[in-house]
């Protein structure tokens, strides 16, 4: 029970540091692109640890306690969770670099200059 | 096989998938629920069936063995990419210099553009600005990130590899 909980909480702290980069990102660095690249890249392994976390949690419930899948007053849609959350992960994985390439994509054909170096921060 | 039979597996495949994701969703198996997924599975399934199936492709189940490996790769490549953006975002001299680069491919279905256009997005420091014939526009965050596109070519090769299109 303790060894799961570690592990549990260290995919969740993993995750929230990489949030956290994402965020420090964002506000340091100093055009439109290259602020992208930071959130971008960092919320996807973020989010998806977050979820891995508690993908780990739901299956160890499963395995310590094989007899939950069988009590009746249990849902069902209850006992399909992990399955939720892979399906999560999936389409984050996804969905994610997909829409970082549409804002890019509506930012270059707008005419949004990039950044080079040397030059002052926008 | 003709081409109508192809339609009928097409919608088939489609009705099959949505069924299972509906069924995995609702976790409900009275009549009313089970019964409403499969209306729903059957009306999507015949509008929208060429959507998931385009074509019978030959050599699927070897396509999807090689994509499977292919996405343990790319998943690894995530993790390094997330902390070469950690790294430069944390480091107090913030060591970028942005560019935008350009290049030719040989893949030409789209679902082998898709995929080295999501990879090029998800790994360490490039990120797909715009796709036109097989022409990349990449915006790379430093010089290494982007010669590793130009000049490798690693990705481009196993994306090739996995759609068998050189």
């Amino acid at each position: 029970m303790v060894i799961i909980d570690v592990i549990v909480t260290l995919f969740l702290a993993a995750g929230i540091f990489f949030m956290f980069t994402g965020v420090i990102g964002l506000l340091r660095f100093p055009d439109f692109y290259t602020r992208l690249h930071a959130t971008g890249k960092c919320d996807t392994l973020g989010e998806v640890l977050i979820i891995a976390g508690l993908l780990l949690y739901h299956i160890y419930y499963y395995i310590y306690e094989p007899l939950y899948i069988y009590h009746i007053e249990v849902l069902l849609s209850e006992k399909l969770v992990p399955i939720k959350l892979l399906f999560l992960i999936i389409f984050i994985f996804l969905a994610n670099p997909t829409a970082t390439h549409a804002i890019m994509k509506a930012a270059y054909k707008t005419g949004v200059k990039p950044w080079k170096l040397g030059e002052e921060r926008r | 096989m003709n081409a109508k039979s192809g339609k009928g597996f097409g919608i088939l495949v489609t009705f099959c998938a949505l069924f299972l994701f509906w069924l995995l969703l609702s976790g409900i198996f009275d009549a009313f629920h089970v019964g409403a997924g499969i209306i729903c599975s059957a009306i999507v399934a015949l509008i929208s069936h060429d959507l998931l199936v385009k074509e019978k492709g030959d050599k699927m189940l070897l396509k999807s063995f090689k994509f499977v490996i292919y996405l343990g790769w790319e998943l690894w490549q995530i993790v390094l990419a997330n902390f070469d953006v950690a790294y430069r975002v944390l480091h107090p001299k913030m060591p970028i210099d942005p560019l935008i680069i350009e290049f030719d491919t040989s893949l030409r279905s789209d679902l082998a553009l898709v995929t080295l256009a999501n990879s090029i997005t998800l790994t360490p420091g490039t990120i797909t600005i715009d796709i036109k014939d097989g022409k990349f526009l990449v915006h790379a965050i430093a010089k290494k990130p982007a010669d590793a596109l130009l000049v490798d070519k690693t990705m481009q090769n196993k994306v090739a590899d996995v759609f068998m299109e050189w």
